[in-house]
């Protein structure tokens, strides 16, 4: 348990030289393959750190966009007097608060409330922002003027995607991890069996919260003026979802496999019928919870699977678990 | 004597259903105790009020002078106790060992990594299912899955072990060899309590048994007296050959 094996071993070198392939991509391209791959970059980011907490506990989140928005924030109240590796950390900080003050508050929940009170929250963490600034600023936005290019983003969206998968991996190998694959099993053995159940949870929301912040943070360069509706944005929260669920969260590379194809799709839909981009989403919102509940990989494994243990989650048992 | 369990005035009610009425008892250390009566007369509501499954209405539950009642399981669990369900749990997409290191892990006794393996390989041994550690759990029988629920309980080193109904559904043979790993757990000092409808093991495994209808209790001592006392032969009319 202690060792590697040689399977794990072997996507860690497939997934660093993938990294390091990557790497080059902005000596390549600055311009609109650079810009995809930063968007394709920065959804693996939130929607491997989604999966972190969302695909152990089945509860589907939809705060993203509240620690998004935080990060960036951050960033943009900041960046005139503190250096931004520092930011970046107050971020994770800050992210990290707010998903364990929501945790505590929600994870006892059922599935369901907890959908919607994080979608509320996002709203109302922007709706808070938009109030104070209004009220104690002469400005609605901030301006977040750096040195940092397209590809300076890439390269940290990069780095924190390494960051992601590597916590991922020393989660799942870790007793967190395990407590996590019990509770999702069935929760009265977890708990009879010694594991604290919300705090397991509650941290687990913090690890993904904390990521999504400092991703939020480096994304404000790129913004330059930062403002709650596209800081907030509710649409990013989704599309995590959209993609996360597409590819699948029983593993943790599994979400790259909704995410390059939809922002590929989602990058030619905003390019070709900019006004049709909400539809678009809801549509492919539907489609994947009805007709992949278990993602491309779930998928895939059902197929491979003659005669298996398990059986495929219903979309009442996601949204209930 | 000083009792490793002690209940005292336990009460649950459901709505308007009194599923345990002031049920007071003691367990001492290295005691096999057997918890009978007919259906439905809170013995599993009993066990659940022990583990922290449900919370007491009233009443104090102790474990070694350590207040369990209205403490969440987990932390009951870290206290020392253990438990089988009576329709049985197991964790269906973990391998046969990972089962059995759920019970190692969190609970009274922490082991792991190679260490917890090597003790879940071992207790696999010990209830009959060697070998089979990487068996799918779907494939297994009912029995098998009742004895890889016991496997989990042991992991922690439990100070206190509670079975419900861990014999039923066992054929005569099985059940033979059942008898004889509780008897084995007993004479190794651990202390048990066991709900069992099955009056043959109750008889040869128990010291001491404590009856319960309609949620009270109503006999509480050696086991050969109690069967024979009338009010337990009348509870049981109809039902067990008591
Ligand atoms: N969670 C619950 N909610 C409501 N009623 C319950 C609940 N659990 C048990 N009961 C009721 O409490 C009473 C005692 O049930 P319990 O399961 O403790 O009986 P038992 O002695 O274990 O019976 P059996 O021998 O059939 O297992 C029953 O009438 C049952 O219907
Ligand atoms: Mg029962």
């Amino acid at each position: 348990m202690n060792a590697f094996t040689a399977r794990e071993l072997r996507t860690a070198v497939i997934g660093a030289a993938a990294l390091a392939a990557a790497a080059l991509i902005p000596l390549a391209d600055d311009g609109y393959y650079l810009s995809l791959a930063v968007n394709i970059a920065l959804y693996a980011v939130l929607c491997t750190a989604w999966t972190l907490f969302s695909g152990p506990t089945h509860y589907i989140s939809l705060a993203t966009a509240a620690f998004f928005g935080i990060g960036t924030y951050t960033v943009g109240l900041g960046i005139d007097t503190l250096p931004f590796p520092l930011l970046l950390a107050i971020a994770a900080i800050a992210g990290g608060l707010i998903a364990g003050l929501v945790g505590v508050a929600t994870l006892r929940l059922s599935g369901v409330y907890f959908v919607i009170f994080t979608l509320g929250l996002a709203e109302l963490v922007r709706q808070i922002v938009t109030w104070l600034q209004t009220n104690f600023t002469n400005a609605v936005g901030l301006y977040v003027f750096t040195d940092f290019t397209e590809a300076h983003i890439f390269w940290m969206l990069l780095g924190l995607a390494a960051l992601v998968y590597v916590t991922g991996w020393l989660i799942n190998r870790s007793r967190l991890g395990f407590a996590m694959r019990i509770i999702g099993n069935d929760e009265t053995v977890a708990r009879h069996a010694g594991i604290d159940v919300a705090r397991s949870k509650v941290i687990l929301f913090m690890i993904s919260g904390a990521f999504i912040g400092i991703t939020g943070a480096v994304l404000a360069p790129r913004f330059a003026y930062v403002e709650p509706p596209s800081a907030f944005n509710p649409l990013i929260s989704f599309q995590v979802v959209i993609m996360a669920l597409l590819g699948g969260t029983s593993r943790l590379w599994a979400p790259l496999l909704g995410v390059i194809p939809f922002t590929i799709l989602f990058d030619q839909v905003s390019a070709h019928f900019p006004n049709h981009t909400s539809l678009m989403i809801g549509i492919a919102f539907m489609a994947v919870v009805y007709v992949l509940p278990r993602g491309v990989t779930g998928l895939v494994e059902d197929l491979v699977r003659t005669r298996g243990s398990g059986r495929p989650a219903t979309v009442a048992e996601r949204a209930q678990p | 004597m000083t009792a490793l369990l002690s209940v005292h005035n336990a009460r649950k009610v459901f709505g308007g259903l009194v599923a345990v009425n002031d049920v007071s008892f003691d367990v001492s250390r290295g005691e096999l105790v057997g918890l009978i009566g007919p259906n439905g007369s809170g013995k599993t509501t009993m066990l659940n009020l022990i583990t922290g499954a449900l919370k007491p209405t009233s009443g104090t539950i102790m474990l070694d002078g350590t207040v369990l009642s209205s403490r969440p399981a987990h932390f009951i669990a870290r206290q020392g106790v253990a438990r089988t369900f009576q329709l049985v749990r197991v964790l269906p997409s973990l391998s046969a060992i990972e089962n059995v290191v759920a019970g190692a892990v969190f609970g009274h006794a922490r082991h792991w990594g190679a260490d917890a393996y090597a003790l879940a390989e071992d207790l696999l041994h010990r209830v009959g299912l060697g070998g089979r550690a990487d068996a799918p759990i779907a494939s297994m029988t009912y029995i098998d899955q009742k004895r890889l629920e016991l496997a989990r309980a042991l992991a922690s080193d439990p100070r206190l072990l509670l079975l419900d109904e861990w014999l039923a559904g066992l054929n005569p043979s099985e059940l033979k060899i059942g008898i004889s790993l509780i008897a084995d757990l007993r004479d190794e000092g651990r202390t048990i309590v066991m709900v069992e409808h099955v009056m043959d093991a109750i008889r040869s495994l128990c010291d001491r048994c404590v009856v319960m209808s309609s949620g009270t209790k109503i006999a509480d001592g050696n086991v050969t007296e109690v069967l024979t006392q009338k009010d337990v032969v009348a509870a049981y009319l109809g039902g067990e050959d008591a």
